[in-house]
């Protein structure tokens, strides 16, 4: 029983506020340590490309937005299918907290997608599958969105918009899928192989420093939207009283 | 005597098909709708034969597709309204095999119809008479995917206001890789290619929708319902 306390503490709305508001400011100041050194690491001691120049560098930025988006994806789709399974109200408001993040990430991802694209392909835009892909992407976060925002009743949009991050999550590879297959103009997968990484060292340690600082910045933004929600939510419940006077 | 799902399941589509003879406007509307957009692209396009040849795959599949989402609106909609759909989930008897049901008798009213219309619009894109076949076949498995997907949708946005334009919203992103193999389909099937590799990969979504898609829709309409 005792290794379920911290499950159920989860669902207890102050319990979840409180651990919010503690712990946001160290996340948030790791993810500023991170990304300032990660950004000195990346744009000043790692050396110029052998083909790409310093064009490469858009790497730094490019590579973990466009990762966190299928993350936030996915940690969306968790987080409401245990809001289904458990009828964890925390849940639903983490999944609802994280729609927006991740939306943005997404439409970072295509925007430094298609500045990479301009010195490496000559124009901004080529129906390239991965930059297809998470334009699709993009669309099932609207999607997401545009259906929690048309379900007056809270409850109901809770739930409904959850089924959808539900069936998404299962959609997201078969849309890579099928997206990709054609040839792609990009670059394969060059940092995370198993054995032997083609990326200099010099040039891979602030990428995954940038991935992790990156991250950090998602929690730190996620623990401010949940606790937003929560306000929202619970605005009639008896605990906000006491936390906010 | 017990009935079992599969008894619930013909009853329903028994119903729905009457239902639909009855008032056939909601299965011919969505064909009309269909043959008209096949008819603006060659006025927007160009009239050239051979260039609208290449361009056949997407119209015809871009057509198929909005014509289904209008379709798709009165899969549930009319049920929930007259508290149907209620009845069904307060009768005891598997919801999820009902809407299958009622998906598949959907497809049959609007899908078949449409792949079997198909051919006249291609023609009148210069598609050839060899390729009709493909054509047909590519249109009819793709749209039986497109109702099982779309299932889901129409039930989630039972509970929303203005639910048109988000069921099209929620629905298409879903359904890029139905257009994409189904588009490939055709596309070979035109110019005379081997459509097989394309059309196992869109049955193997149409088997996946048939295994998730109507759990996922009856967790919907329950939650509309509510």
């Amino acid at each position: 029983m005792a290794t379920w306390t911290w499950f159920h503490r989860l669902a207890s709305p102050p319990h979840v506020y409180a651990f919010a508001r503690r712990w946001t400011p160290w996340f948030g100041a790791f993810a500023a340590l991170a990304i300032c050194v990660a950004l000195y690491g990346g744009l000043v001691l790692a050396p110029p490309d052998y083909q790409q120049k310093d064009a490469f560098r858009m790497v730094y930025v490019h590579a973990p937005t466009a990762w966190l988006s299928l993350m936030i994806y996915t940690t969306m789709a968790v987080a409401a299918a245990v809001g289904l399974i458990w009828r964890m109200k925390v849940a639903h408001a983490a999944a609802a907290a994280c729609a927006p993040v991740g939306a943005w990430m997404t439409a970072a991802a295509l925007g430094t997608g298609m500045l990479y694209g301009k010195p490496m392909w000559g124009t901004y835009w080529v129906w390239d599958p991965r930059l297809t892909a998470e334009l699709v992407l993009l669309f099932l976060y609207f999607g997401y969105m545009g259906l929690r925002a048309g379900i007056e009743d809270p409850v109901k949009a809770d739930k409904a918009s959850a089924v959808l991050a539900v069936v998404g999550v299962i959609n997201v590879p078969i849309i890579k899928f099928s997206v990709e297959g054609g040839n792609s103009l990009q670059q394969t997968a060059t940092v995370m192989q198993l054995g032997k990484p083609k990326m200099d060292f010099a040039m891979l340690w602030p990428l995954l420093l940038m991935l992790l600082g990156f991250l950090l910045y998602f929690i730190t933004v996620l623990l401010i939207r949940l606790r937003a929600e929560l306000l929202r939510r619970e605005r009639n419940a008896s605990w906000i009283r006491e936390v906010v006077t | 005597m017990k009935t079992t799902p599969l008894v619930a399941a013909r009853l329903v589509a028994v119903r729905d098909l009457r239902l639909a003879f009855r008032k056939p406007s909601q299965v011919i509307q969505p064909l009309m709708f269909f043959m008209i957009v096949a008819t603006l692209f060659p006025l927007t396009l160009t009239p050239e034969m051979s260039r609208l040849r290449d361009a056949a795959p997407g119209v015809l599949w871009i057509g198929a597709l909005l014509s289904s989402l209008l379709a798709l609106e009165f899969l549930f909609r009319d049920d929930a309204v007259d508290g149907t759909l209620e009845q069904f989930a307060l009768s005891g008897q598997s919801l999820t095999w009902m809407l299958f049901a009622k998906t598949c008798t959907h497809w049959m009213l609007t899908g078949i119809p449409l792949a079997l219309s198909a051919p006249i619009a291609a023609a009148a894109l210069g598609v050839s008479m060899e390729a009709m076949p493909g054509v047909v076949a590519s249109l009819a498995l793709g749209s039986f995917a497109m109702s099982l997907i779309g299932a889901i949708g129409a039930g989630l946005t039972l509970g929303a206001r203005r639910g048109g334009v988000l069921l099209s919203l929620l629905t298409l992103p879903l359904a890029v890789p139905i257009l994409i193999f189904g588009a490939r389909a055709t596309q070979l099937a035109i110019s005379g290619g081997d459509i097989a590799p394309p059309m196992y990969l869109l049955g193997a979504i149409a088997v996946l929708g048939v295994t998730l898609a109507p759990l996922a829709a009856a967790a919907a309409v329950r939650i509309g319902l509510e």
